[in-house]
């Protein structure tokens, strides 16, 4: 499934071979290029999900209200992001909706990571036949366009916020099957697990004392990076009328009313909110960039979400 | 899928995969043709509602069950079933409850629209991200570069209907010079002219919204060719780097960049949904959105099945060109 990398890795991000070109980065101000994609992405993710929670919190209750002597409005003082067709303010609803948004993904990211480490632990554990039809049923999954699946769910249960979270998560799980599974497949051969079988340690146990605690850190990081997938998918969802209940002030609710809007020239009822959009998106990448480099390079295609 | 074979035996070898990829495609159809059923048999939407609309309340039990009877669903989910298959085996798919029309009429009349605006959008993504991926892999870690990873990185994370908004209102309120819905202008007939000037926003937004996932992909893929050894022997024999990067280096990374590309099919038809929406084209990804809000039950399994099959035949037409494109399949025969 997995090939390992076994060459010897440098730590410049340069070619061995090849002459070096100017502006190239060498030695530890490379290291420190990658552990400051780390900061600045777990930095960014934090700061972003503050802003969601705590903006709409210390700017009241006012994120629906309607002022109709205030539509439309350019950025200003006031209205730091404009306001929409109603007069509501773009920034106090961009980030609730972003709010929204991330708590919509995350739930998504835990259902994603739990069935995916069940599944890639049970195939990877079991093996052999088992683990080969398992595997075929996730290219199975694979083989259908993951918002085609979504849309399938969510237009025969529609309207409900459960609909949106089971058909992003159902969908997305499979990345973290394939990589719980090859890491249980190479914990299996380490000699702590041979030793705990020795001990005479039953199977269940090894899996629960000593694979599944192994695992939890890889999963946990698929679980990350599944997040700006699933804010996708629900913007995606919501943006079609398929998603949140249009009360729900999401992202993708927000963009599907700012449609009107931007054939009349109000540009930033799109741009603030996309702008929130992307930043998760690229704090997120930060930090899976970081971990690409840190571990095994030719994951990458495996991990690239 | 690289395979090392003699040539004469490549024709042998592209029979024998593409057999195997059918015997798997079977039974993936016939699992994703049962979910879909269970799902809208389980679904607690009842499609004889969408079939009246608001005359549910003023029809007689007679009238319903006469409706029913005809739609077919007066029977076992089973049968039903039984019925819906029977009809995808002999070409009958059904009756589209939102377009009124036989779900064949459908699928035939939007087909092509689709497929012209997902290839030149798929030609607009590769050629894009080739040239892309070449500036940045051969000024690797300059300002080009490190311009296009950030830039890659942001694109992916927008959705492509930003992009098509953004797209709108610069070309067409900022600067209005491109049409931004529909086929041809209201009333006009179908003519190349028309088709033309009416596809170039939705073909560019499709083909941008694919292209980072693409370039960064061919950029590290690249990067990874351009350390080989035959690229460092082209180096020390003194040809110029244009001649090393594009004659070299470029062919090694593009067999990856072939699997990518036929891998990738599932998000071109996320990304022809989506842009089909927002620029109003009447094609087949539209339609899925239109069955999925009315709950058009036939004309949306139909489509899920189409997605399916042309997903594992993109996958599979990539492998085929990677089996006959690798140089070193005909240099060991």
């Amino acid at each position: 499934m997995v090939e390992l990398d076994t060459r010897p890795r440098s730590d410049s991000p340069w070619r061995s071979a090849g002459r070096r070109r100017p502006g190239s980065v060498r030695g530890t101000r490379s290291l420190w290029r990658g552990r400051a994609r780390l900061v600045w992405g777990v930095g960014g993710l934090v700061a972003l999900t503050l802003a969601a929670v705590l903006i709409p919190w210390i700017g009241g209750l006012d994120e629906g209200v309607i002022d109709y002597t205030a539509v439309r409005q350019p950025p200003s003082l006031a209205h730091p992001f404009g306001t929409d067709g109603v007069g509501r303010d773009v920034a106090l609803r961009a980030f609730k909706g972003l709010g929204i948004s991330l708590l919509v993904a995350a739930s998504c990211a835990v259902i994603a990571t739990v069935i995916g480490t069940l599944f890639g632990a049970a195939s990877g554990l079991l093996g052999g036949w088992i683990d080969r039809v398992l595997m075929r049923f996730v290219d199975g999954v694979n083989a259908v366009p993951h918002l085609m699946l979504g849309i399938v769910i969510v237009a025969l249960y529609r309207g409900s916020v459960l609909a949106v979270i089971a058909s992003i998560g159902l969908t997305h799980w499979t990345t973290v099957a394939r990589v719980v599974r090859s890491e249980v497949l190479s914990l299996r051969e380490r000699p702590f697990v041979d030793a705990a079988v020795s001990g005479g340690a039953s199977r269940w146990r090894v899996l629960r004392r000593h694979l599944l605690p192994a695992v939890v850190p890889p999963a946990v990081l698929s679980a990350v990076l599944i997040l700006p997938h699933a804010v996708w998918h629900e913007t995606a969802l919501s943006f079609l009328g398929l998603g949140l209940p249009p009360h729900l002030a999401s992202i993708g609710n927000i963009l599907a009313e700012g449609r009107q809007a931007v054939l009349l020239g109000s540009w930033w009822i799109v741009v603030f909110p996309s702008a929130l959009l992307a930043a998760t998106t690229l704090a997120v990448a930060g930090i899976a960039a970081w971990w690409r480099d840190r571990t095994l390079p030719r994951r990458r295609s495996e991990l690239a979400l | 899928m690289t395979v090392l074979a003699p040539a004469r035996h490549r024709g042998r070898e592209v029979a024998k995969l593409v057999a195997w990829r059918l015997l798997v495609a079977v039974p993936v159809v016939v699992l994703v043709a049962i979910a879909v059923f269970v799902l809208a048999a389980v679904s607690p939407f009842d499609p004889i509602y969408q079939y009246f609309g608001a005359g549910i309340f003023s029809a007689s039990g007679a009238d319903i069950a006469n409706a029913r009877a005809q739609l077919g669903l007066d029977v076992p989910v089973w049968e039903q079933f039984e019925r819906w298959v029977g009809g995808l085996l002999s070409g009958d798919l059904g009756q589209s409850l939102s377009f009124r029309q036989p779900v064949a009429t459908v699928i035939a009349q939007r087909l092509p629209w689709t497929l012209l605006l997902v290839s030149v959008g798929l030609l607009v993504s590769v050629v894009l991200s080739l040239t892309a991926a070449v500036v940045a892999a051969w000024r690797q870690g300059g300002w080009v570069d490190r311009a296009i990873t950030a830039l890659g990185h942001t694109l992916e994370g927008l959705p492509p209907f930003v992009l098509a908004l953004a797209a709108i209102a610069v070309f067409a309120v900022a600067w209005p010079v491109l049409p931004v819905a529909g086929l041809t202008d209201a009333g006009a007939p179908v003519s190349f002219d028309q088709v033309a000037r009416h596809i170039v926003l939705p073909a560019m937004v499709l083909g941008l919204s694919q292209t980072p996932w693409l370039v960064l992909h061919a950029r590290s893929s690249l990067i990874s060719a351009l350390d080989e050894d035959h690229v460092l022997g082209a180096r020390a024999r003194g040809l110029p780097e244009r001649v090393v990067v594009l004659r070299h280096a470029l062919p090694t990374a593009l067999l990856p960049f072939v699997t990518v590309l036929g891998n990738r099919l599932p998000e071109l038809v996320t990304g022809a949904v989506l842009v089909e929406t927002v620029f109003s084209w009447p094609g087949i990804a539209a339609a899925i959105v239109t069955a999925a809000l009315a709950v058009d039950f036939p004309l949306l399994a139909a489509l899920t099945l189409l997605t399916t099959v042309a997903v594992l035949a993109g996958a599979l037409i990539a492998d085929v060109a990677v089996l006959l494109l690798d140089p070193r399949v005909s240099a060991d025969g």
